[in-house]
């Protein structure tokens, strides 16, 4: 005898499906980072819980990241030199690799890829210990999960990363610099001169003030990916991919508002006082 | 002063969901200071779900449980974690922290108290590391380093560590050999004996409840049962279960398999 299977919704059904399912998650996201904030603020982790966060996504990212920034900083002078010297405005491509750098490529590609390598390994880490019943452990021990494995994997991102940032424009700055004052020829004098002229501080912390935002977003990402794993190996393999796609999704999404948000204020609050000065 | 019968914990009418799928439901249980409960039941039948609601590491969808008096449901964040501090678990995979030796484990739920000196640390870590028989060259050791009796012993010194009323264990004995179950066996009957505990353990080893149990519960799968039965066939003393009349209960403590093969056979038939 057939037998009549399970009906399959339709595409209505489906997609309010999806829809209920990206509120929860947006809701319940936003009160783990409400609940994680909330911790920050009623007791400071120990050192001993900050410093091997620290270490991870500081210390050891270091390489990672300088290669990253330099190839970068290499790559937009060989592709921007031919440009610029067909307009015979060679000497002016400083200005407009290092304002690439700083303000948009070295934050952008510096998080993308501390999202890979440190989010998707709190992620695995977290899952791993959701699955093995250590999270249920640590509650039963008097420590809340969010003061204790949160807290201080957000403040190795929010901190460091916008340092590790840093590293990254200056090692794009000067491999840009490299390649058109050794390899093509450009007058460094100009090359330098037209960065000094062209790119502020402001665009430098504009930069940095992303990575910030980025930072957290990395973090909390990646432990709430983590901390609502499925069980088994599959669920901690999608606990770790899912917190680098999100992750990287949130960035770009982020930096298109960071930017209209950080330009106005500059339109509205530094410009504005520069012309009333000048007079 | 509490009269000796008052019901350390109290489960009133215990419901768990998980989804769409219900795992307990209408579960009645009082557990009165100093007795040790085990509660058995084929896999699936929620002993494990129902030992995380005594420690509110699940919420339940329905009921209430009760400890000394205190409805967990109505606590909040720090009253629940001092409430929990009073309830020590062994978990089934011992859930070590696997980034800390043997000794950090130990010492990580007295380190969080923030109340005593390294010192006293360092001197109850290695009382209760000799009370399960693990030597002092073990404290260095990380988990992966340890069999599997080690680690349920470390687990066990763990839990122990913060001198807990109540001590939960869930499966101890799984996956270990027979020597080394009735180690552990021997150690739980031990930690009675030398601290004044409440034990509630969720086991399938029927040597277990023959040694340790002073009231036996028996459990049964949700999906299995009759329209309006209740989920717990078994509410009494170890020595009683055998003369039960549920033929349910003697297959499950005699590991008759007959009926559930009839059943699979069928199912794969259809």
């Amino acid at each position: 005898m057939a037998t009549v299977g399970p009906t399959r919704p339709g595409p209505i059904i489906a997609l309010g499906g999806i829809a209920y399912h990206a509120v929860t998650l947006l809701g319940d996201f936003t009160l783990f980072s409400l609940q994680t904030l909330g911790w920050m603020a009623r007791r400071r982790p120990t050192p001993g819980t900050v410093m091997p966060s620290f270490y991870l996504v500081g210390v050891r990212s270091v390489p990672v990241v300088a290669i990253t920034g330099m190839f970068i900083g290499m790559v937009m002078a060989v592709q921007m030199y031919n440009q610029f010297n067909k307009m015979g405005m060679a000497t002016r491509i400083g200005s407009m690799i290092n304002i690439t750098i700083v303000r948009e490529l070295g934050p952008v590609l510096a998080a993308t890829m501390l999202a890979g390598r440190v989010g998707s390994a709190m992620a695995a880490e977290l899952a791993t210990m959701r699955v093995t019943e250590q999270v249920d452990a640590l509650s039963c021990l008097g420590a809340h999960p969010l003061h204790y494995l949160v807290v201080p994997r957000l403040l190795a991102c929010g901190l460091l990363i916008p340092l590790l940032t840093v590293m990254a424009d200056f090692m794009g700055v000067m491999g840009g610099a490299f390649i058109c004052t050794r390899l093509y020829g450009v007058e460094a004098h100009y090359y330098w001169a037209h960065t000094a002229y062209f790119v502020s501080m402001w665009d430098v912390s504009m930069g940095l003030i992303k990575a910030f935002f980025f930072g957290c977003a990395i973090a909390l990402i990646s432990c709430h990916r983590g901390l609502n794993s499925q069980a088994g190996a599959e669920g901690v393999g999608r606990s770790a991919t899912e917190a680098f796609v999100l992750s990287f999704v949130v960035i770009l999404v982020l930096d298109f508002f960071l930017a209209i948000l950080l330009i106005n204020l500059y339109d509205m609050f530094i410009l504005k006082g520069m012309t009333r000065t000048f007079l | 002063m509490i009269p000796a019968k008052t019901p350390l914990i109290s489960v009133q009418k215990l419901g768990m969901d998980f989804h769409q799928q219900r795992v307990l439901y209408d579960i009645n249980l009082d557990v009165v200071r100093g007795e040790t409960v085990v509660v058995i039941g084929e896999s699936g039948c929620g002993k494990t779900v129902l030992l995380k609601l005594l420690i509110a590491l699940l919420k339940p969808t329905a009921g209430t449980v009760t400890f000394d008096g205190k409805s967990l449901a109505d606590l909040n964040d720090a009253e629940l974690t001092q409430q929990r501090l009073r309830l020590g678990i062994l978990f089934q995979g011992a859930a070590l922290f696997d980034s800390m030796t043997v000794y950090d484990n130990v010492a990580f739920g007295l380190r969080e108290q923030r109340k005593l000196s390294e010192r006293e640390i360092a001197d109850l870590v290695r009382q209760r590391l000799l009370e399960v028989g693990l030597p002092a060259s073990a404290e260095s050791k990380k988990p992966a380093e340890l069999s599997g009796g080690m680690k349920k012993r470390v687990g066990l010194a763990r839990a122990l560590a913060l001198q807990p009323e109540v001590m939960l264990y869930d499966e101890p004995t799984t996956g270990l050999d027979p020597i080394m179950t009735d180690v552990i066996n021997e150690l739980i009957l031990q930690v009675r004996q030398r601290h004044p505990v409440t034990s509630v353990v969720v086991t399938h080893e029927m040597k277990t409840v023959y040694k340790v149990a002073d009231r036996v519960i028996m459990l049964h799968p949700l999906a299995r049962l009759q329209p309006g039965e209740n989920q717990v066939l078994y509410d009494g003393t170890p020595e009683s279960l055998k003369k039960s009349n549920d033929p349910r209960v003697h297959q499950f403590i005699e590991g008759q398999a007959r009926e559930r093969l009839q059943e699979m056979a069928s199912a794969t038939n259809t």
